[in-house]
């Protein structure tokens, strides 16, 4: 079965998050003033192969540990889709 | 005995490094493909810096996985010595060699200037040479720099100082906790530095500092006398 993933790398919190700074900056001076704080982190998408959903979980959840984000100083979470096609 | 300087795709500093222990101490190092075995001669190991595999995901991020990496850290399990300088540095805190994570620069700018160091330990394989509290002034080049560790880390060598010799705000190039430059591991055998000493080994690049590391370090692990 193909399962897709979408997946999600931020900085925890309390981390100091320049590129967030700086992107706050830019939206106060283009006159967004609601904004109170921004963060940056990434997307990735991924397409999995797997026997059931509880294995795509467990492989993603490896993969987010071992290089997707860096546990000293990131978070790493997923939502995974039945069907590759179907969720996109 | 010998020096080995690990190439990875996108390292840029490797070419310096070997001049470096040429021009210190008349050693010719042996440059490793970062898929390559290292020589069971080897007994110092330089992580050069640049930009392996285009900093993609994080800067070491992939590196770290490279085939001469598993061996560095047997080779640094083993007590060897083991100096990564800027991404060298990114890739032993991806690895896990060393604590904490560098992060991009809080200014987001990459910063190229030289900086003031001071010597916080000389109890290490790579400051022997050094006296404690000596402030040296070596080049920066980086975009991720600020070191960030959420437990306050052991083995600070290097800080980022001003002209008094003080860690203050204005002399942090990038941010880093604690004015934090370099920094060896428990048992004081790798050291990771944001700094270039390979940069810093002739005159003509406009400081001699960074030639007593290399004098320091080879000795500790070749017994040259430089």
């Amino acid at each position: 079965m193909l399962y897709r993933v979408e997946a999600r790398v931020s900085l925890k919190p309390g981390v100091l998050d320049a590129p967030g700074q700086v992107l706050q900056r830019s939206l106060h001076n283009l006159g967004f003033d609601e904004v109170k704080e921004v963060r940056v982190g990434k997307h990735i998408t991924m397409e999995v192969e797997a026997d059931s959903p509880e294995q795509a979980r467990a492989r993603v959840a490896q993969m987010g540990e071992q290089l997707l984000a860096n546990p000293v100083v990131e978070l790493f979470d997923f939502e995974i889709f039945e069907g590759a096609e179907a969720a996109r | 005995m010998s020096v080995a300087v690990i190439r990875f795709p996108g390292s840029n500093c490797d070419t310096d490094c070997v001049r470096a222990t040429e021009v210190v101490a008349g050693l010719k190092a042996r440059v490793i493909w970062h898929q390559d075995a290292i020589p069971a001669e080897i007994s110092l190991v330089i992580l050069p810096g640049g930009f392996s595999y285009g900093d993609y995901l994080r800067p070491g991020a992939i590196a770290r996985f490279a085939p001469a990496m598993a061996e560095v850290r047997r080779f640094a399990d083993r007590g060897g010595h083991v100096l990564g300088i800027c991404n060298g540095f990114q890739i032993l805190t991806e690895a896990g060699m060393l604590p904490g994570a560098l992060l991009p620069n809080g200014s987001l700018s990459f910063v190229c200037q030289d900086v003031r160091l001071r010597v916080e330990r000389t109890d290490t394989p790579f400051t022997r040479r050094y006296k404690k509290g000596q402030v040296l002034r070596m080049p920066v080049a980086h975009g991720d720099g600020r070191y960030f560790s959420e437990t306050p880390p052991q083995g600070v060598v290097f800080r980022y100082v001003d002209e008094n010799g003080d860690p203050t705000p204005e002399a942090n190039p990038n941010g880093a906790l604690d004015n934090i430059a370099g920094m060896v591991n428990a048992r004081g055998n790798v050291l990771g530095m944001m700094p270039h000493p390979e940069r810093a080994c002739e005159t003509l690049l406009g400081s001699t500092d960074g030639r007593a590391l290399f004098e320091s370090v080879l000795e500790s692990s070749l017994g040259v006398g430089a």
